[in-house]
């Protein structure tokens, strides 16, 4: 794998970040998360938990415990280290109505019939790049460079949970609502973040995605089924 | 059953105990008090364990009944006129809230968060690890939202049987000294012009100021030419985002765990409650230190409340206190109902 120079920033004294590059890049959040795995798999000492992001690992720390300089030092080492990528653990099959308040938008711009901007959204399979922002909310790499747009000139003020929107190169599933300056193309039924079902949290960072339009029958059918703390998402074998 | 009712508070009130670790790769905060030391304080004041929960008290003020039996109380943090029954109460010790008395706490007349600690703490559902309310999770506290009037709270443990009321001295939140930074992670996306206003110039807390974060208002600080878009990283409390605009925000418990506006510079964690207890309009500077004198600070403060049950003195008596309150005209201040 492309093994760009990692760097090290310190974030105080609670945290510090190992930061492969400043990209939106499938090969970097590959190196991001498998710096995670095996961090995460040796157990250290002082380190209270860690943040994969698309190009970097946040490492939150216990100053108390461990210097952060000096772990610092060592999680740079070993970001230096030949990383095998870990394989996605599971591929969610994510429902989706597609009535989006940005669908016909996001067509006209790019000269594509409604139709069209759904067959694009749905042919991929997505990784999860990140967990971040908001509990739940799952930012995914790999979608379809022809439906790429910069972000709307002003946010709204609110939109929906299970908002499914694209944003840049970026597509997103949000689990509550909150302004979002993002094209919204529909709604999952999914609960990404359900405090009272197990796993609470859907997706781990590394998962595939793949979306399937629904009718509204069905996607009424599947919100009872997930407020009732079914999962709806059909997990599949990576 | 013993309970503290709540009669009336602020907005910002809430529950919170020593917060949610573990779960920010999921996009989850940890959130806890807005004053670490505070809440401490009030735990060992009450001999409950660390982190036990607590309510915070937001800048309203608040009045609060003891249901069902005694409870045993410490108030710490942005200190107020107190009072029990119109009598006045002293801040940083315990003290016994008798069946059926009403605790007032006015408005701060400085600082925001104040901290109000329960013997035995509290006799609620923990949401995934912590009763610290998350709230835009909708998680944790009462129902996952914030206290109101009405609220009745569970007490959890023993109801007080004579022992002595105990009292701590306070550590001073040294108002006029800058809050001390560790410069980055994204230093280098702002110009030495940016850095510089960072560092010289005198801000004030904005009205856009909760438990997610503190805006400022001041001279804009200035980014370099990658402009003001990163791709998103992680935060952490006391991260000092600065969006497009220029003005920076210090985020706080309840914030994003990641952000994609760069970081100029991290407040320490031993200096985030000092930041914490600025309201709107009060004055910030700001003055850079390394990671190693961050760390240094970090350890004396955590060693500071380690040595905290060998600092109890007793507290002596109610009335005394009272006396004292009176002379400091504290008592006419008690009278005023919360805002």
């Amino acid at each position: 794998m492309r093994h760009p120079s990692p760097r090290l920033l310190h974030q105080g004294d609670t945290a510090l970040t190992i930061e492969f590059g400043d990209a939106i890049d499938a090969d970097l959040n590959a190196l991001v998360l498998a710096l995670d795995a095996r961090l995460t798999a040796r157990g250290w000492p002082g380190v209270v938990e860690t943040v994969p992001t698309y190009r970097s690992l946040t490492v939150h720390l216990d100053p108390v415990a461990v210097d952060p300089v000096d772990l610092g030092q060592q999680l740079l080492a070993l970001a230096r280290e030949p990383l095998a990528p870990s394989p996605a653990r599971a591929v969610w099959r994510v429902p989706v109505l597609y009535d989006g308040a940005d669908l016909d938008a996001v067509a006209e711009r790019h000269g594509i019939p409604a139709g069209e901007v759904i067959a694009r959204h749905t042919a991929p399979t997505y990784r999860v790049a990140m967990l971040g922002f908001l509990p739940g909310y799952a930012y995914l790499s790999g979608l379809d460079p022809r439906l790429a747009l910069s972000r709307r000139p002003s946010p709204r003020p609110t939109t929906p949970a299970g908002t499914v929107s694209i944003g840049g190169a970026q597509a997103l599933v949000a689990s509550i609502a909150a302004p979002s300056g993002w094209h919204l193309l529909g709604r999952t039924p999914v609960r990404s973040f359900s405090p009272a079902r197990d796993p609470i949290f859907l997706f781990e960072p590394g998962d595939g995605v793949r979306f399937v339009a629904i009718p509204v029958e069905r996607w009424n059918a599947l919100d009872r089924a997930a407020a009732a703390g079914e999962r709806v998402a059909e997990r599949g074998e990576a | 059953m013993r309970a503290l009712r709540v009669l009336a508070c602020g907005p910002a009130t809430s529950v919170q105990d020593g917060g949610r670790a573990g779960w920010q790769r999921y996009g989850l905060s940890a959130s806890g008090p807005m004053d670490p030391l505070a809440f401490a304080t009030a735990n060992v004041l009450l001999g409950n364990p660390p982190g036990t929960a607590a309510i915070e008290l937001g800048p309203g003020g608040g009045r609060f009944r003891a249901e069902g039996g005694a409870l045993r109380l410490a108030l710490t943090g942005a200190v107020s006129a107190a009072s029990v029954e119109g009598a006045a109460m002293a801040w940083h010790r315990s003290f016994v809230l008798r069946e059926g008395e009403t605790l007032r706490i006015a408005p701060p007349r400085e600082g925001v968060f104040a901290t109000l600690g329960i013997g035995g703490g509290l006799d609620l559902p923990s949401a995934m690890g912590s009763l610290a309310l998350h709230r835009r999770a909708a998680l944790g506290g009462l129902d996952g939202r914030p206290l109101r009037e009405g609220d009745a709270l569970p007490v959890a443990g023993e109801a007080p049987s004579g022992e002595s009321d105990l009292r701590l001295d306070p550590v001073p939140l040294e108002r006029d000294r800058p809050v001390r930074v560790v410069l980055g992670p994204q230093a280098d996306r702002f110009t030495e012009a940016g850095l510089a206003t960072l560092l010289d110039a005198e801000f004030r807390v904005s009205g856009r100021a909760d438990r997610m974060g503190y805006q400022l208002d001041g001279p804009a600080v200035a980014h370099g030419e990658g402009g003001f878009n990163i791709v998103s990283d992680g935060t952490v409390p006391g991260s000092i985002q600065v969006p497009g605009e220029g003005r920076p925000i210090v985020l706080m418990a309840d914030r994003q765990t990641t952000g994609g506006y760069p970081k100029i510079a991290t407040v320490i964690s031993a200096d985030l409650r000092r930041i914490a207890q600025r309201r709107p309009g009060d004055r910030v500077r700001f003055e850079a230190v390394e990671v190693a004198t961050a760390v240094r600070l970090a350890r004396e403060r955590a060693a500071w409340i380690a040595s905290l049950p060998e600092r109890l003195s007793p507290a002596g008596d109610a009335l005394d206190r009272m006396w004292q309150a009176n002379l400091a005209g504290d008592a006419v201040d008690a009278l005023r109902e919360p805002d």
